[in-house]
């Protein structure tokens, strides 16, 4: 299946495909704005909000700065529980220890939540070459699953499709992997909801294996909690027999206290809910109540390296909520699938290259896909400064510098051939051509000129060696023209 | 080596660039954020409760103690309900006017079980007004976690106002990590489809939250 991100054209080349499918961009717009303005409500409605965030970011970060400690603890009270840890440094080893706790249930398939550090792995696929059969069971990742796509978005990942293009596809696919979409089916979500409702029962019923993810798991009681809406989640969590879950390991929190932020934070930023439908937490195994075997398998898979990097860093203090990409204009006409990963938007700009490394086109131009407007820094619930990792990247691709590759120390060469250079034109010129996005990061980018170099790191380095960078002024001329009634009213002066 | 000696020995690889002795963790984070958002009397926590539940499309009924058997009867009946899932240790007294086959959860029974069943009626741990969520822990009158998730109607009785607290921080105070907890605002429901809202994919697509007033029947003798 076409399932993986293995061959993606760089950046610029799969965003200009983007732009031009109108349908795919039709569907963003519709979906970002929607989901952008209910979020500000959301979170309009808590008064300490910027001290929720300062939290939130000061437990990642001292998590992070410990971290070889809190997973210590992590792994004692998960097995305290009656868990299992394992420990995979990369994918490959991550998907050999869950296709093995496979094999020994003899099962033949597991259902699966919404996990992005499966995708991350290509986990399914994996099972696949195995001879297992792995479900996706959330909503949108069936629709995914079933039309052999890749997640564009990370809460919502088949936000590229319409209602009718998801009829179509449980009218033709469906029957290949169990019940069969109902005769007659329309394109009404609610039909469309209860058509994967009872495609997905009969599996969910008889599973007994269920792999996920986990969205925190806390140090101090092993506790692993997973966030959602459908109840999907629920099912695998506690109807199998078997449950594995696979988890990054900058999914760490010290304390169960800790949860009091990210669960205020989490569901506002996401899906601009004061909370979500559904919360499971669960401390390893209970009697009676759930499976009777956990796993837990902690991944690293470039996090490590990630950590070593003093300003990129920051990008595992992620929470995956998925706001970034709502407010980036970059994202809203490129789509996710431009991004080549898992991780689209602003974030995956910024963590993929530094999961993988640089070395591939995509990965050598994802800094390059943004405006550096600033939204995604604005609304980032753990407050990481986006912009400022993306710069920092910039230069790294173009300049090189030392790096830590699977945990060594190695100095990166500078883009080979001006590869980044022809990324980063390419990526302005593709910006240029579509001034709608340039305006909407025009607004921001006054309140952001601290990220303006006055000297193009990177590839424009040799550019700006004689010319000086136009400062970003203060204002947009559009901005101007709009506040003073064309130069007719009081024009005295930008707006800060 | 092992791949967990590989993992922690990048880590502290990867923070060699930093200080040693961190601050400990009590002063790592400033914890400025409110415990509760606004001030309001325990009553308009409780209507504050019922509000947010019903916000998220969950159906919500208060009535007195006295009142509860009858009225949890007459929401089965209301659904036509032939068959309700009990918890193994809810109390006897409030299913003293129900006419539906009770059906005991059982170790035994299975998720086909369970699928049959036409509703369920359990208590809960605690409820959180700001949100809008009720927290179930497995305790004895909310049995195991499955049984609130296979049935297709739930239904959940709050003591007000013992079991309401305001907010997420209170509530996470209340209850116990070592138990399985499940958290629930509003039915099931998914904004897959060009984000239009739809109740009930995969979970219970009815929700009723019964805010009870004092003290169950057996009890409520003043
Ligand atoms: S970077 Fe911030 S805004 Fe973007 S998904 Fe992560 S936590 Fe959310």
């Amino acid at each position: 299946m076409s399932g993986t991100f293995v061959g993606m054209p760089a950046f610029p080349k799969a965003a200009h495909d983007a732009v031009h499918n109108a349908t795919l961009r039709a569907n963003l717009r519709h979906a970002t704005t929607t989901i952008r303005r209910k979020r500000a409500d959301a979170v309009a409605e808590l008064s300490d909000w910027a001290a929720l965030r300062e939290a939130g970011k000061q437990i990642k970060d001292h998590t992070l700065r410990n971290l070889d400690r809190y997973l210590e603890q992590l792994e004692s009270a998960v097995t305290a529980a009656g868990g299992t840890v394992h420990w995979a440094a990369d994918a490959d080893e991550a998907n050999r220890i869950v296709t093995g706790l496979v094999k020994a249930t003899g099962e033949k398939e597991v259902v699966k939540v919404k996990s992005m550090a499966t995708q991350e792995i290509g986990l399914n696929e994996a099972l696949e070459a195995a001879g297992i059969r792995a479900y996706e069971t959330d909503l949108a990742e069936l629709i995914v699953q079933l039309g052999d796509d890749r997640p564009s978005h990370i809460l919502v990942p088949a936000i590229h499709r319409n209602r009718g293009e998801i009829r179509d596809i449980f009218r033709s696919e469906m029957m290949r992997w169990g019940r069969p979409a109902p005769d007659g089916l329309t394109d009404t979500p609610a039909e469309l909801a209860e058509a994967a409702r009872l495609h997905l029962r009969e599996k969910f019923l008889r599973a007994k294996v269920g792999v996920s993810g986990a969205n925190f798991m806390v140090a101090e009681t092993g506790t692993l909690v997973v966030v959602e809406s459908e109840g999907n989640g629920r099912m695998c969590l506690t109807l199998p027999e078997t449950l594995i879950s696979v988890v990054g390991i900058e999914k760490t929190v010290p304390t169960w206290r800790d949860m009091e932020v990210f669960l205020q934070t989490l569901p506002r930023s996401s899906t601009a809910e004061r909370m979500n439908p559904y919360t499971s937490m669960w401390t390893g195994t209970t009697d009676g109540d759930g499976p009777r075997a956990f796993h837990l398998v902690l991944l690293d898979n470039g996090r490590t390296d990630t950590l070593a990097d003093a300003v990129g860093r920051q990008a595992l203090r992620c929470i995956r909520c998925s706001a970034c990409l709502n407010v980036c204009p970059v994202y809203e006409r490129a789509g996710g699938h431009a991004y080549g990963s898992v991780y689209p938007g602003p974030i995956g700009a910024i963590l993929s290259p530094q999961l993988r490394g640089t070395g591939s086109d995509i990965d050598a131009s994802l800094p390059y896909a943004s405006t550096l407007c600033g939204a995604c820094y604005e609304v980032c619930p753990v407050a990481i400064d986006i912009p400022e990792v993306l710069v920092h990247l910039r230069e790294r691709v173009a300049q090189g510098g030392p790096v830590t590759r699977a945990g060594t120390k190695v100095v990166l060469k500078p883009a080979r051939g001006h590869a980044a250079e022809r990324a980063a034109m390419r990526a302005a010129r593709w910006a240029l051509t579509h001034p709608g996005a340039v305006r909407a990061g025009q607004r921001l980018a006054a309140r952001t000129r601290r990220f303006h170099p006055s000297r193009l790191p990177g590839p424009g380095k040799a550019w700006t060696a004689t010319r000086e960078l136009p400062t970003v002024p203060r204002e947009s001329f559009g901005a101007w023209w709009k506040r003073t009634d064309g130069g007719t009213r009081d024009g005295k002066g930008g707006s800060r | 080596m092992s791949s967990r000696d590989l993992i922690l020995g990048r880590v502290r690889h990867a923070l060699a660039d930093l200080a040693a002795d961190p601050a400990p963790y009590a002063q790592a984070v400033e914890r400025t954020y409110l415990r509760e958002h606004g001030e309001r009397t325990v009553e308009q926590t409780v209507a504050l409760l019922a509000e947010n539940l019903a916000d998220y499309r969950a159906v919500v009924h208060r009535c007195t103690g006295r009142q509860m058997a009858g009225t949890l009867a007459r929401l089965l009946s209301a659904r036509g309900a032939r068959t309700v899932l009990v918890p193994a240790g809810l109390p006897s007294d409030w299913l003293t006017d129900v006419t539906a086959d009770r059906v005991p959860d059982s170790l035994l029974s299975t998720a086909y079980d369970l699928d049959r069943a036409d509703s369920v009626i359990t208590g809960c741990a605690v409820a959180v007004a700001e949100t809008g969520t009720i927290v179930l822990d497995g305790g004895p009158d909310q049995g195991r976690r499955r049984i609130t998730l296979v049935p297709d109607h739930h239904i959940c009785v709050v003591r007000v106002p013992g079991q309401v607290v305001s907010s997420v921080p209170q509530a996470l105070e209340r209850l116990d990590p070592a138990r399985p907890l499940t958290w629930i605002s509003g039915p099931s429901a998914t904004s897959d489809i060009e984000l239009d809202r739809v109740e009930g994919v995969h979970g219970p697509r009815n929700l009723e939250v019964l805010l009870v007033d004092g003290q169950p029947a057996a009890t409520d003798e003043s």
